[in-house]
């Protein structure tokens, strides 16, 4: 199934405003940061593991084991800065 | 809730969230500007950068959440975004009460939880050039007094 990705900030400066990713049923928000990941050396620096950077799952804040379905929107961000 | 590139009027915004409420007797308010510096340098403008949806559900989230917990009678959060001057207002939050005391509480737990959970990333530019605004443990600490985690500014991927 195919989900869609946006990034923000430093993120969105490294790898654009989003892209589409194709991931299996029951996937979860971190295999498709694993499946960017493997992309291209861009994603693998901009999404590494250890890095600070927040989750979304359709526009709620979620953790990696949030389960994901088709036509999810997956938002990737640093921590949050506003006020 | 309103997030718009315009300057807001402090005024005006308490004068729409009072009207027609005669049982206010208490109106707090906050507003957060550019300052000059942060972190040891100088700062001439910011760049506010938002995520269009979420940052207004979690917005209505908070103020719900704000009207659950304190005795107020209504509650606004304005947030500017794009490209900011030295100077300029940034954020409003303006609570409304019968007595002072949850006015306050409701006005620092918003602006606690706007630090920490709401979508915004600001990019200042300084002499040395332009760099995102890194997140402050302090806040997420803020956050904890009212019994709320935030995990903002965790150095590793484990908030959210």
């Amino acid at each position: 199934m195919k989900v869609a990705v946006r990034y923000f900030a430093s993120v969105r400066e490294a790898l654009g405003s989003g892209e589409a990713v194709e991931v299996p049923d029951g996937a979860t928000v971190g295999m498709v940061r694993d499946r960017l990941i493997a992309r291209d050396a861009a994603h693998a620096a901009a999404l590494a593991r250890g890095r600070a950077l927040r989750c979304a799952l359709d526009h709620v804040l979620c953790d990696e084991a949030a389960t994901v379905r088709e036509a999810s929107e997956i938002g990737f961000f640093p921590p949050v800065t506003g006020g | 809730m309103s997030i718009q590139h315009g300057d807001f009027d402090v005024g005006a915004e308490v004068a729409r969230l009072r009207s027609g409420d005669a049982g206010v007797g208490a109106v707090a308010t906050f507003i957060g500007t550019v300052r000059d510096a942060n972190d040891g340098v100088g700062v001439a403008a910011l760049e506010l950068e938002h995520y269009p949806g979420m940052t207004e559900r979690a917005i209505e989230g908070m103020i719900d959440e704000a009207l659950q917990r304190f005795d107020v009678r209504a509650a606004r959060v304005v947030h500017r975004v794009g490209p900011l001057q030295r100077g300029d207002q940034i954020v409003l939050v303006v609570v409304t009460a019968s007595h002072r005391g949850p006015a306050f509480q409701a006005c620092e737990f918003l602006m606690d939880y706007l630090k920490t959970r709401a979508p915004f990333w600001k990019k200042e530019t300084t002499p040395e050039g332009s760099r995102w605004v890194d997140a402050r443990s302090s806040d997420d600490v803020a956050l904890a007094r009212w019994g709320v985690e935030a995990r903002n500014a965790l150095p590793d991927s484990k908030g959210g």
